[in-house]
């Protein structure tokens, strides 16, 4: 016994003297932000942002880590003990499963303003440059032969705004016919030829696999494409209607409270508000919520004429037990 | 054995215990819904049939290496690791990128009406592509220890190179041939990565057991995900006890030669 202490006194050293490190450096503020793949260029700089104005106006330093994934799966790693004190997700459905488990309070959408989404997007249609056949909008989707690259709802939560974007643009039109919008969609998924599991793996089927006519995408992620790959190669369309993307943000008040950042971690969402976030969203091609800002855009983004979630589809919690739930709508498009 | 507990029995008790929180019914109801059922049918067939490609032409490889010298030998040979060591979704990715109708590959079959990527053709090749190194793996060694004398007093019998290999080498290497097979069918079977980006996803065509595994997880339906897990267990440990059944029976024969 012994001389397994002796064996084991050296390793213990270095694993206390690490620990003792690694608290010492806690001491100071840290933040983790966990949040959806296509926002990571943009916190990366927003971080560099409220970390300047933080120092600034308290004279403390502050150390923002960010996490990204798919939302639906970085919600999962949250509610599974990831230490976020804030979450910046794709969708208010899956900030909605964290606060069911507890870690936030379920009003957390009422606590910032704008339904808690500092920055919003909308669903748009890429084709490929000159538009060769002719797609103005969504009934242009459902002709036969166009294929349609959209990834699989059930799996992305960036493809449920997709979803019900079409799906609000067809029951409007057709005067809140469900059935007709049933009609829709399944003529409409009828087209898609590949199913990809993420947002970004059907960009890069549209885009690099040059697989597909249409690709439906978040107008965020349709700029960067055009941006990245050039605008002599793809254009966007702007349907008739579409569907407002509120990717919400909030604070994880469990965890905040535990780690004692309620109020840098409060001030971090805050501020995603203040002119400078807004202009910064905005070069990241987000809308911003902000006129002043959206104005000095507005060559970027055109007027879209949109519905919200809660208008299209009574909201998140109704939208996916309808449409993305087992049985849902999206199972019928391929039941027998 | 406390290494195995804690990496391999544990994860697998937790499995059971979220399965069981549905109910025997809710669980049967889970892994026999139609999706389920035709993501068991494109799996297990597409794994079967890459299993067969990976027997014959891991078995030819593995002969080749262990018979001949040739240039480049240990390059192949290293090669043939490749699979085990490459992150799958990297090989799914690149066999993605060569099929697809503008890939390198693709844009020569697409013409002549025979798309890979996208269906279940896609899904085989990506399954065969993790599966074969089983298979050499398994019966090289086997063939290297068999007597090139064998094979030489065959011939020297007047056998042909079809009787030399179906009458000398072939009963021999069988038993670690089936073996090998049955680890490529269970890797396949089990494989997601680089199967995802290939396979097009469609559901009830081209959909992957282990997909909805992950899709059920992303609908927060943790038993419902546990239930299929589970299933896929049942199976993986049926074929993991055939395994054993063949390197048994394997043993015996080998047993029963000398």
């Amino acid at each position: 016994m012994k001389h397994l202490y002796r064996k084991l006194a050296k390793p213990v050293t270095v694993a206390v003297l690490l620990l003792g490190t690694a608290i010492a450096l806690n001491a100071q503020t840290q933040l983790l932000n966990v949040s959806y793949d296509p926002t990571r260029e943009f916190y990366e700089e927003y971080n560099r942002l409220f970390a300047q104005h933080w120092k600034a106006t308290t004279g403390q330093d502050v150390v923002i880590n960010q996490s990204h994934g798919g939302s639906g799966k970085q919600a999962r790693a949250v509610i599974e003990g990831l230490e976020a004190d804030v979450v910046t997700l794709a969708l208010a459905y899956d900030i909605d499963a964290i606060a069911q488990n507890g870690l936030l309070e379920k009003d957390w959408q009422s606590k910032l303003p704008n339904n808690s989404t500092p920055y919003t997007s909308t669903i748009v249609l890429l084709v490929r440059k000159g538009n060769p056949l002719h797609i103005r909008d969504w009934d242009d989707l459902i002709r036969p032969g166009v294929k349609v690259i959209t990834p699989n709802p059930k799996t992305s939560g960036g493809a449920r705004w997709n979803y019900l974007a079409a799906w609000g643009y067809a029951l409007r039109k057709s005067g809140n016919n469900e059935q007709s919008a049933r009609d829709f969609m399944k003529k409409l998924y009828g087209n898609v030829p590949v199913l990809d599991s993420g947002a970004r793996g059907s960009t890069t089927t549209f885009v690099q696999r040059g697989v597909g006519d249409v690709l439906i995408a978040w107008e965020n992620e349709a700029l960067l494409a055009l941006k990245e790959f050039g605008s002599d190669k793809f254009e966007i369309v702007i349907p008739s209607a579409t569907i407002l993307a509120e990717p919400p943000v909030a604070v994880v008040d469990k965890v905040a409270h535990q780690h004692g950042t309620e109020k840098v971690a409060h001030a971090y969402l805050e501020y995603l508000y203040s002119p400078e976030a807004q202009d910064l969203a905005a070069k990241y091609f987000y809308r911003p919520r902000l006129k002043a800002i959206a104005d000095k855009y507005a060559n970027v983004f055109p007027k879209v004429n949109t519905f919200t979630v809660l208008e299209g589809c009574g909201g998140w919690q109704n939208a996916q037990a309808k449409h993305f739930s087992d049985g849902g709508t999206f199972d019928q498009i391929y039941g027998k | 054995m406390i290494y195995l507990t804690a990496i391999v029995l544990i994860p697998l008790a937790a499995i059971l215990l979220h399965a069981s929180r549905q109910g025997f019914m809710g669980f049967l109801h889970t892994v026999t819904a139609p999706r389920v059922l035709a993501s068991y049918r494109v799996t297990l067939g597409s794994a079967g049939v890459a299993a067969l490609l990976s027997a014959v032409f891991g078995m030819l490889l593995a002969w080749v290496l262990a018979r001949y010298d040739f240039p480049g030998k240990r390059v192949v040979d290293a090669l043939v690791d490749l699979p085990f060591a490459l992150p799958t979704a990297v090989a799914g990715i690149s066999l993605t990128a060569l099929y697809t109708e503008q890939g390198w590959i693709g844009r020569y079959l697409e013409p002549h009406g025979i798309h890979v990527a996208f269906t279940p053709v896609g899904i085989v090749l990506a399954m065969s592509f993790v599966g074969f190194p089983f298979v050499v793996r398994s019966v090289q060694p086997v063939l290297e220890d068999l007597d090139p004398a064998m094979e030489e007093a065959a011939a020297s019998l007047g056998a042909n190179v079809w009787q030399r290999f179906t009458r000398v080498i072939a009963p021999v290497a069988f038993p670690a041939l089936l073996t090998g097979t049955a680890l490529a069918f269970a890797r396949a079977a089990g494989e997601y990565g680089s199967v995802i980006f290939i396979a097009g996803n469609m559901p009830m065509k081209t959909e992957i057991t282990t997909l909805l595994i992950v899709t059920k997880l992303e609908e927060y339906d943790y038993s419902g995900a546990a239930a299929i897990a589970g299933a896929m267990l049942a199976l993986s440990f049926s074929i993991m006890l055939l395994v054993n059944l063949l390197q048994w029976w394997g043993q015996r024969r080998e047993g029963n030669r000398t």
